[in-house]
């Protein structure tokens, strides 16, 4: 076990557990948009940061990804953490500003107005569904690609995947909700299921078993008649 | 760099994964390994690469595409780097640019239809009192200016590269005979660089066949009768006594074994036996 101090409170955690996870314990809420339980922590979204050390010394780190050490003091609230995590809130808010899930965290956080030019991007590259994609449904079939302002998720080469298995699990993760869904260019579906109005996992024994994440799903509905 | 004419091959990339197998940082290396070979990475490579170490093909073009010096698309002949960092840019670096993309026909990280150029623009090449520096093929060029550019690009069409064997001091042809029945090892029947080639029998893999080298000293160039994927450490015998060339010492660069061969007029030449290496030794008497 591990002892630290949060908000004052002094705890003990088990060891190999993160700042986040503790806090979650300990019932103080912090906001989190990459982060996911059962994917691994990935530090991408930095809206979860809390204030450790004291005085001067003092810094932000993101608590999804920070192990807890003993002895360390942890803020998870303090005004320097909340003016960060609204800045943050607000970036992302500008890139993405159609998406339900940062509207409510942004609200939440009290940011009433914004000042950056909206991107109306799809993605803010959270990588929740690479993750999914790779850690729970073992395909690995979409990435990172480019780097810088070119980077974006998706498939190697923009050609429709022969591992993905359209189960649905990258959409379903996706805070903003929209960028898996590719149907407006057939040829780099990744699910196309709409498109082709042929159930993908029709007369595919292989996914008989596979867990799925459409629902209500055209697929089903066709395979009960 | 040339344009691939073959797609790639399975052994050749497979000889290059086992040389990494297991290594840190593999699949960088491999990568690269890929792209020398080839002069860009093809997508079957990227396919075969994932396939064999194990990983996804999302991980694999996902590192392919995070560096810049990785490039997926098949490069000209000729690559044209204009500098554009901030002092060539203030010494009118991007009219430079401008002109080589009118006269080229192509925008900057294009190739042109025809494969001969690839033009592309980079920051700063650590030469901005000399700026705007220009290099093609390897050469510098500094203080560019915009009516230099057609006779630069007619340069590199030409090629750099092009050895003048009647001028060049560095290049002179050399006569070689077998180190054990010292008959002569020159086909005056069959030139290469205008020169008679070296001719030698050679054998890897159950395969025996001729091989042809520059007589040129300073000049690579080789010709064989079957295709000798790069790297292959071959086994030199002499055509007339048929004896093999045994090693004399193992190659400074590469390890593999140097093989001897006398030249006409005293001294040895020691040349290194894997494919695509270019180390060799000339001790005269
Ligand atoms: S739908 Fe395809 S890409 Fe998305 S998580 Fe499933 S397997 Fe991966
Ligand atoms: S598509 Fe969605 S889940 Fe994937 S990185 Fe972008 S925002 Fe995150
Ligand atoms: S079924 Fe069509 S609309 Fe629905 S997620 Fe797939 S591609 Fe998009
Ligand atoms: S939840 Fe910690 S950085 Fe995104
Ligand atoms: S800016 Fe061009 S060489 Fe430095």
């Amino acid at each position: 076990m591990i002892d630290l101090t949060m908000n004052g409170l002094a705890v003990s955690v088990e060891d190999g557990s993160t700042l986040l996870e503790a806090a979650q314990f300990l019932g103080f809420p912090i906001p989190t948009l990459c982060h996911m339980e059962g994917l691994s922590p990935y530090g991408a979204c930095r809206l979860c940061v809390v204030e450790i050390g004291e005085g001067p010394k003092s810094r932000l780190v993101t608590s999804c990804t920070y192990p807890a050490q003993e002895g360390l003091k942890v803020r998870t609230a303090s005004a320097r953490v909340l003016s960060a995590r609204r800045m943050v809130i607000e970036l992302h808010l500008a890139s993405c500003p159609q998406s339900k899930v940062i509207q409510d965290l942004a609200s939440a956080l009290g940011v009433r107005q914004q000042r950056f030019k909206q991107e109306h991007e799809d993605c803010i590259l959270c990588g929740r569904c690479v993750r999914m994609c790779k850690e729970q449904m073992a395909a690995g079939a979409i990435g990172f690609r480019a780097r810088g302002e070119r980077r974006s998720i998706g498939t190697p080469f923009d050609v429709k995947s022969d591992v993905c298995r359209l189960c649905g699990g990258c959409i379903y993760v996706c805070p903003a909700c929209q960028l898996r869904c590719t149907y407006t260019e057939p040829e780099k579906a990744i699910c196309g299921g709409c498109a082709n109005l042929r159930p993908p996992c029709a007369g595919e024994e292989k996914f008989g078993q596979m867990m799925c994440y459409m629902d209500p799903c055209v697929a089903c509905e066709i395979k009960k008649d | 760099m040339t344009i691939a004419a073959t797609p790639p091959k399975p052994e050749d990339l497979k000889s290059i994964l086992d040389k990494h197998r297991g290594t840190r940082g593999d699949l960088i290396a491999t990568l690269e390994d890929v792209q020398e070979r080839y002069g860009y990475l093809p997508q079957d490579a990227l396919r075969f690469v994932a396939e064999h170490t194990g990983r996804s093909l999302a991980d694999v073009y996902g590192v392919a595409t995070f560096y810049r010096y990785f490039r997926l698309d098949p490069r000209g002949r000729h690559l044209i780097s204009a500098c554009l960092g901030t002092a060539c840019h203030v010494r009118g670096g991007s009219a430079i640019v401008a002109e080589i993309e009118r006269q080229l026909g192509v925008q900057a990280g294009g190739t042109t239809p025809d494969g001969e150029f690839t033009f592309e623009t980079v920051n700063c090449l650590g030469a901005c009192a000399l700026g705007p520096v220009v290099v093609i093929d390897g050469h510098y060029f500094s203080k560019v200016t915009k009516s230099q550019v057609r006779q630069l690009l007619d340069r590199a069409r030409e090629g750099f590269n092009k050895v003048d064997v009647a001028r060049d001091k560095r290049v002179f042809p050399v006569e070689l005979s077998c180190p054990h029945c010292n008959h002569s090892l020159m086909d005056r029947t069959f030139d290469i660089d205008g020169y008679p080639s070296i001719k030698m029998t050679v054998s890897f893999a159950h395969t025996h066949g001729w091989l042809r080298l520059s007589c040129l000293y300073g000049s690579f160039n080789v010709l064989s009768e079957y295709d000798i994927p790069m790297d292959t450490v071959l086994n030199f015998f002499c055509p007339h006594c048929h004896a093999e060339l045994m090693r004399t010492s193992d190659c400074p660069m590469c390890g593999a074994p140097m093989v001897p061969m006398i030249v006409r007029g005293g001294g040895m030449i020691q040349v290194c036996a894997r494919r695509g290496c270019k180390c060799h030794r000339l001790d005269l008497v």
